[in-house]
């Protein structure tokens, strides 16, 4: 996949696939020399054997085809670019992946476009609640579902178009002035 | 400026509009496993969410579903209208979701060239 945000996507479609209702994704430009993401929720989980087998593409727990290739993928890319992929998981608790890049290795992939990706999610699955965390370093922003559910009230629903257009705006603008605060 | 107080005046807005939104209307399905997303789901995805949200078409659900085993024909897209057959489109681009609403979401006409499969409803 081109972009990061292709990776996030399809990890937290894992989430989701694992009866998640509650998922974190931190990103996170800077964090001591290393470009890290991290997905993290409360689905079914996995049992230590499956994780240990998870990088193998031929290990999957789909039924509709037998090779998956999502995570292989990502243990790769990270390889590649001097990081690493953890993963972490208890069965009946959730599961969290963290993918670390070398920060300024070339071979990264770009971030590409977080924002449809959040969007995308949301609007797919709206009984979701993310909190997404967007840092260059020490400083970031963050957002809860659960906040801008509060202020719509009965009318918090992520499948209008009036409210995912809204987040998608806020979303690029928080994420743009952050950049821009770091090149000052 | 885009500020989490818009939600305020957005939240009485929506109660107005709760009124005319019907949730028995036509459904795009849109697959979103692995094979979906490495061919462009997101991208077809968004160019669904624009155009509803640009031709104002409330009553339209849009849903996602994970890799059904037709991967080398992803994106795949279904149409629901209800009581007519579930479409399946297949190898689509973003640059053909605008002519799937207009003839398909909005007139009924299915663009035959495109589909891969149709299931009747019972």
């Amino acid at each position: 996949m081109r972009e990061l945000s292709l990776h996030i996507l399809d990890l937290a479609q894992n989430s989701i696939e694992a009866g998640a209702h509650n998922v974190i994704i931190e990103i996170n430009e800077n964090e001591n020399g290393f470009f890290v993401f991290r997905i993290s929720d409360d689905g079914h989980g996995m049992s230590e054997e499956m994780v240990q087998k998870i990088r193998d593409p031929f290990v999957t727990t789909r039924t509709t085809r037998k090779v998956g290739m999502g995570i292989p993928f990502m243990d790769m890319v990270t390889k590649q670019c001097g990081g690493h992929l953890l993963i972490q998981s208890r069965k009946g608790k959730g599961t969290v992946v963290e993918a670390a890049f070398a920060k300024d290795n070339i071979d990264r992939p770009p971030l590409g476009d977080i924002v449809s990706s959040i969007k995308v999610l949301l609007v797919g699955t709206p009984y979701l609640e993310l909190k997404f965390i967007y840092k260059i370093g020490t400083s970031g922003f963050d957002i809860d579902t659960r906040v801008i559910r509060s202020l719509l009230g009965d009318e918090a629903d992520f499948t209008r178009p009036e409210v995912y257009t809204w987040f998608e705006e806020y979303l690029k603008q928080e994420i743009s002035q952050l950049r821009c605060e770091q090149e000052v | 400026m885009k500020t989490l107080e818009d939600l305020k005046a957005l939240r009485e807005k929506l109660k107005a509009d709760m009124k005319v939104r019907q949730n028995d209307g036509t459904k795009i399905i849109i697959g979103m496993g692995t094979c979906g997303i490495a061919a462009g789901a997101r991208e077809v995805m968004s160019a669904v969410l624009n155009e509803l949200a640009v031709r104002k078409l409330n009553d339209v659900q849009v849903q996602q579903t994970g890799c059904i085993g037709m991967c080398e024909k992803e994106v795949l897209v279904d149409i629901v209208r209800p009581g007519e057959p579930r479409i399946t489109y297949g190898k689509v681009k973003p640059e053909d979701v605008k002519k799937i609403i207009a003839e398909h979401v909005v007139n009924g006409r299915i663009v035959e060239e495109m589909v891969v499969g149709k299931i009747m409803q019972d």
